[in-house]
């Protein structure tokens, strides 16, 4: 019973120290790159979409500054409900530093597996290699790792999951095209991933149908209604190595509402099929993100 | 297990195909398509006027005169902002007004011709973070127009072009 009062509390309090953030620099803005060229903060704590990971760096330093964000999404699905808390730092726009801890809530599992939640904590590097969103011919390319470590292995072990940390890594390419469609700014991102992870990493690493990197195609697509305000959809490719039950890619259709630099909202519809035998779990994700 | 066809999961090939159509789209544009599309129903602000669904970018912009406003209004966002204003310090600001008018008019497809110095001859060291600073005073300046989004965005894409001659590598 202590446990879920004490995250809610955790929560509020980041929920206070962005409004804190967002409001005690009036002023000042947080770094110098265009609106949204930041991205938002993923369930994973990389800059990108709500499950895809782009090849933008967080929050708004541009090459002779540096910056970062704090993030706190939460999506409510059927059967579970997915957190998660991170911050990140981004240095020059060449480096991305990231932390955060993810949550599922066995909403429905829970009384029957004794365990009200499985965590992991995820660091994440992602460096820029070259090019630029806007105005790289080609683009922004990134390389970028998560790391990543469960704080319960009991369940991800007893349904067949071989490790209970992992790696992945990603190659990401990104842009805009201005005034593509409708005279609006288009953003395109496709992302390739190395990975072990069952649901994320939350199922553990590796399994009894396969204990080898696999590559993952995961894409984004969105478009600039203005300079406010982002739409667009997620495509994200999953392994499938437990044999308890069937691992289905993920999707979202997401809104982000920057009102200024310092603040991001996203609000989405995510389905991610499948999980642990619970079928389509669909259901709205929010996340809060201020930039500094 | 095996019934997971791509008919019943379309959505990543649509992706794809999308992408791949953005791409294409972006290497061959068709100055019939641009024009088709132009703000068919852009909220006329100031300097809009002329604008209907054949009309260019140019007209777009409120013509030269538009135009000139436009560059005064981003003139005065460049000396408050403390990241560039520095660079601009000393510049014959008639002259300046003049020839990025000049130069923002051709862009748009309209009868000027930009005489000054080329783009890589009028920047020394400039900074990925005061040319961001510019494009953000740019836009401000716009919106301070009344120009419609999607003129925006047309005049941006001329503009970007220009990044790789005004950013030092």
């Amino acid at each position: 019973m202590i446990q879920p009062y004490a995250r809610q509390l955790r929560a509020c309090g980041l929920l206070v120290v962005i409004v804190l953030i967002t409001q005690a620099q009036a002023q000042a803005q947080p770094g110098s790159r265009l609106w949204a060229t930041g991205g938002v903060t993923t369930v994973e704590g990389s800059a990108g979409g709500g499950l895809v990971p782009w090849a933008l760096l967080s929050g708004y330093a541009s090459d002779t500054e540096w910056g970062g964000t704090l993030a706190l999404s939460r999506a409510e699905l059927d059967d579970f409900t997915l957190g998660f808390t991170g911050v990140s730092l981004n240095w020059r726009n060449r480096f991305e530093l990231s932390a955060g801890r993810q949550t599922l809530d066995l909403d429905t599992l829970g009384a029957a597996l004794g365990q009200d939640e499985l965590r992991q904590d995820i660091y994440g590097l992602k460096v820029r290699l070259t090019g630029d969103v806007l105005y790289g011919r080609y683009g922004q390319w990134s390389l970028g790792l998560q790391h990543k470590r469960n704080r319960e292995f009991a369940v991800p072990a007893a349904v067949g999951a071989r490790h209970d940390t992992g790696t992945d890594a990603f190659l990401a390419g990104s842009k805009l095209f201005f005034a593509a469609l409708m005279n609006r700014n288009v953003l395109a991102n496709v992302t390739l991933r190395g990975t072990k992870a069952n649901q994320g990493g939350l199922l553990g690493f590796g399994g009894d149908q396969g204990d080898d990197y696999e590559a993952m195609l995961e894409a984004s697509l969105g478009i600039f209604l203005d300079r406010r305000w982002l739409a667009g959809v997620e495509y994200r490719q999953k392994p499938d190595n437990l044999g308890f039950a069937e691992e289905h890619d993920w999707y979202d259709l997401f809104l982000v509402w920057l009102p200024d630099r310092r603040l991001a909202v996203t609000a989405a519809w995510v389905n991610l099929g499948d999980i642990a035998g619970l079928s389509d779990q669909r259901g709205a994700y929010l996340s809060l993100q201020g930039s500094f | 297990m095996s019934n997971l066809t791509i008919l019943e999961r379309p959505w990543p090939l649509l992706l794809l195909l999308t992408l791949a159509t953005l791409g294409c789209q972006n290497h061959s544009p068709s100055p019939t398509e641009t024009r088709a599309t132009a703000e068919q129903n852009a909220s006329a602000g100031a300097g809009l006027a002329t604008a209907d669904q054949s009309a260019d970018l140019y007209d777009a912009l409120g013509k030269r005169d538009g135009i000139e406003r436009l560059v005064e209004d981003l003139m005065h966002f460049i000396v408050d902002d403390k990241r560039i204003a520095p660079q601009f310090k000393g510049l014959n600001v008639e002259r300046f007004h003049s020839n990025l008018s000049d130069q923002i008019c051709e862009l748009a497809g309209g009868p000027c011709q930009y005489e000054g110095m080329a783009m890589t001859e009028s920047h020394h060291g400039i900074t990925e973070t005061q040319f961001n600073a510019l494009v953000e005073d740019l836009i401000l300046a716009m919106e301070k127009n009344g120009i419609a989004t999607g003129t925006q965005n047309r005049l941006l894409a001329k503009l970007a072009p220009l990044h790789p001659a005004i950013v030092d590598r």
